[in-house]
């Protein structure tokens, strides 16, 4: 195991005890929660240590001189080095507290983009974002005069790292931008040789984890990113709380993102001066109830440990490969030799939407449409969406089972 | 296992949903637009043309969509044949009504034989997500009749 230690035994039922929305039904049918990699559901320990701030530890941060300000304050910074554990950060001040991935991809265009890369530099998005991580780079080129060069992806949905090398080697791209695991695909991408090429033509990297750092152990030295963001909701932690990695020399390169209370470290009518990072990205009062929900759900996973998570989930993705592909009229999009526990797929005789109301009525909830991956869906020639079912830890083989005898049914109706 | 959907996919809409009626382009129209729901990819463009009357000679779409947005435009385009556009306006009213609360207490008693053989569609007001998939084809409608020149409807 990549943490050196086995992982601890996987107490599924114990785990899904954790979850009360697991327990709800909806028309006497039991909830088969298939849309976790939309958002996560929050075990309990998440919830009690939002209420437990509020009702015991609440106060503004960084600001009061009295006990309760101080304990808000040491409860929040403490979610912050829990996160730079979690990703393995040199330090906790590389760790940017966001409102969620698409703030801190934002943050990075913003930021990075127009204070740091020059008009004329290029960025390197690929086929398979998350509308999140190419929208802000078309703003970025708009405004900047930055350019945009998308990375192909090969059939089978894993990135062309030999069409990435052509783009970069004009030594013009100044930041690639790429996701660490399709939303829509599963692929996981090599994060650490997509950094290696990036670095050697002398371009940053960011990649973005708001699917990778909930199924795997993310190390962002291992992998050198330059930036690496996340969100909580997705980690069953709250809304309202994302994650930006950086490194701690291109944090002091960048120039605010908002400016406000916090990010300085001492105002005048004219003129101001910034705050050291981490602070410098933070203005305003943060989102101090959703980080400490945060820190509980970090310790949530780590106590289950993020080998035992990924193996669970691996197991659950060979299940599904071998029950799913047997389904007659089923498509699966990708078929990426490293993928996480996302299936996208569509059924041949039901548009994606008339099968999640079909789904839905039997207790399975999965996204239909697009997933914020429109171009992804023209590229695979599925411009008419697809339903998705995506795993959480509590998410069982059984449940597998079930959505595709549900799949079966579903054809029979459209028949 | 989905026995009790028959009434949101009752067979009319279930035929018109795979066998879509007037799915064709409209050489002769004067009127056009095109409808377009973001969230799941819908897309459709509709035709008109008219008689000298005023009233509505031919109604035509091609696009793509579930069932329930197919079947809405198919029943459509035969339901507004020979109205004016002001009768057609108003059975789209009376429609997004019945999509939404599943009665139209206002509806006109001169267009309820039209709006009866829209209501296999009314099932969908108890499925809030699915209301747009309805009435996308009735907002492209209007857009047609107020703005000739092909204005994008959107259902949202």
């Amino acid at each position: 195991m990549m943490d050196g230690l086995s992982p601890a035994p996987f107490d599924i039922a114990a785990i899904r005890a954790d979850f009360p929305i697991l327990a709800s039904e909806y028309r006497g049918k039991k909830l088969v929660f298939l849309d976790s990699g939309a958002s996560a559901q929050k075990p309990r320990q998440v919830i009690q240590a939002m209420v437990t701030c509020m009702e015991s530890a609440y106060a503004n941060v960084h600001r009061g001189a009295y006990h309760l300000s101080e304990q808000a304050t040491a409860d929040y910074e403490a979610a912050r080095a829990a996160v730079a554990r979690f990703i393995n950060a040199p330090s906790e001040a590389d760790i940017i507290f966001t409102a969620n991935s698409t703030m801190a991809m934002n943050l990075v265009a913003h930021s990075f983009g127009r204070g740091v890369l020059k008009p004329g530099q290029a960025v390197i998005a690929s086929e398979m974002e998350h509308h999140a991580n190419l929208v802000p780079w078309q703003m970025l080129r708009d405004a900047h005069g930055t350019e945009l060069r998308i990375c192909r992806i090969t059939d089978a949905g894993e990135l062309d790292l030999g069409h990435l090398a052509e783009l970069l080697a004009d030594g013009r791209v100044g930041l690639v931008a790429i996701t660490h695991m399709s939303n829509v695909l599963g692929s996981v991408t090599p994060a650490a040789q997509i950094a290696r090429m990036a670095h050697d033509a002398g371009a940053k990297v960011l990649f973005d984890g708001s699917q990778a750092a909930v199924h795997r152990r993310v190390d962002v030295q291992a992998i050198d990113a330059d930036f690496y963001a996340f969100t909580g909701h997705k980690l069953y932690g709250p809304t309202g709380i994302g994650v930006l990695y950086a490194k701690a020399d291109i944090q002091r390169a960048m120039p605010p993102f908002l400016g406000g209370g916090d990010m300085i470290a001492s105002v005048g009518l004219h003129h101001s001066i910034w705050a050291e990072p981490p602070a410098k990205f933070e203005a305003g009062t943060p989102a101090i109830i959703e980080a400490i929900g945060l820190h509980a759900a970090i310790r949530y996973v780590e106590a289950i440990g993020m080998a035992a998570i990924e193996a669970h989930e691996r197991a659950l993705v060979d299940h599904a490969m071998a029950v799913l592909p047997g389904i007659e009229g089923l498509r699966i999009l990708g078929a990426a030799q490293d993928r996480g526990g996302v299936f996208a797929f569509a059924l041949d005789n039901a548009h994606s939407h008339d099968l999640s109301t079909l789904l839905d009525r039997a207790g399975i909830a999965v996204r239909a449409g697009r997933h914020c991956a429109e171009p992804l869906h023209e590229r695979l020639g599925a411009e008419s969406g697809t339903c998705r079912a995506s795993f959480g830890l509590y998410t069982t083989a059984a449940e597998i089972d079930y959505l595709a005898e549900a799949l079966v049914s579903a054809r029979r109706f459209f028949a | 296992m989905f026995d009790d959907l028959r009434d949101l996919y009752q067979e009319v809409i279930l035929d018109h949903g795979r066998k879509p009626r007037n799915f064709r382009r409209l050489e002769n129209a004067t009127h056009h637009a095109r409808g377009d729901n973001p969230l799941c990819g819908d897309k459709m463009d509709l035709w008109l043309a008219f008689n000298e009357d005023g009233s509505i000679a031919d109604a035509a779409f091609q696009g793509r969509g579930c069932a329930i947005s197919m079947a809405s435009a198919s029943l459509m385009t035969e339901t507004v044949r020979g109205k004016t556009p002001a009768q057609a306006k108003a059975m789209g009213a009376g429609f997004r009504e019945l999509a939404m609360t599943g009665h139209c207490p206002a509806c006109d008693a001169a267009l309820e034989e039209d709006m009866e053989r829209l209501t296999p569609l009314s099932g969908v007001h108890e499925f809030p997500s699915r209301v747009k998939c309805a009435t996308l084809a009735w907002h492209t409608l209007n857009n047609a009749l107020d703005d000739p020149g092909g204005k994008e409807a959107s259902s949202e």
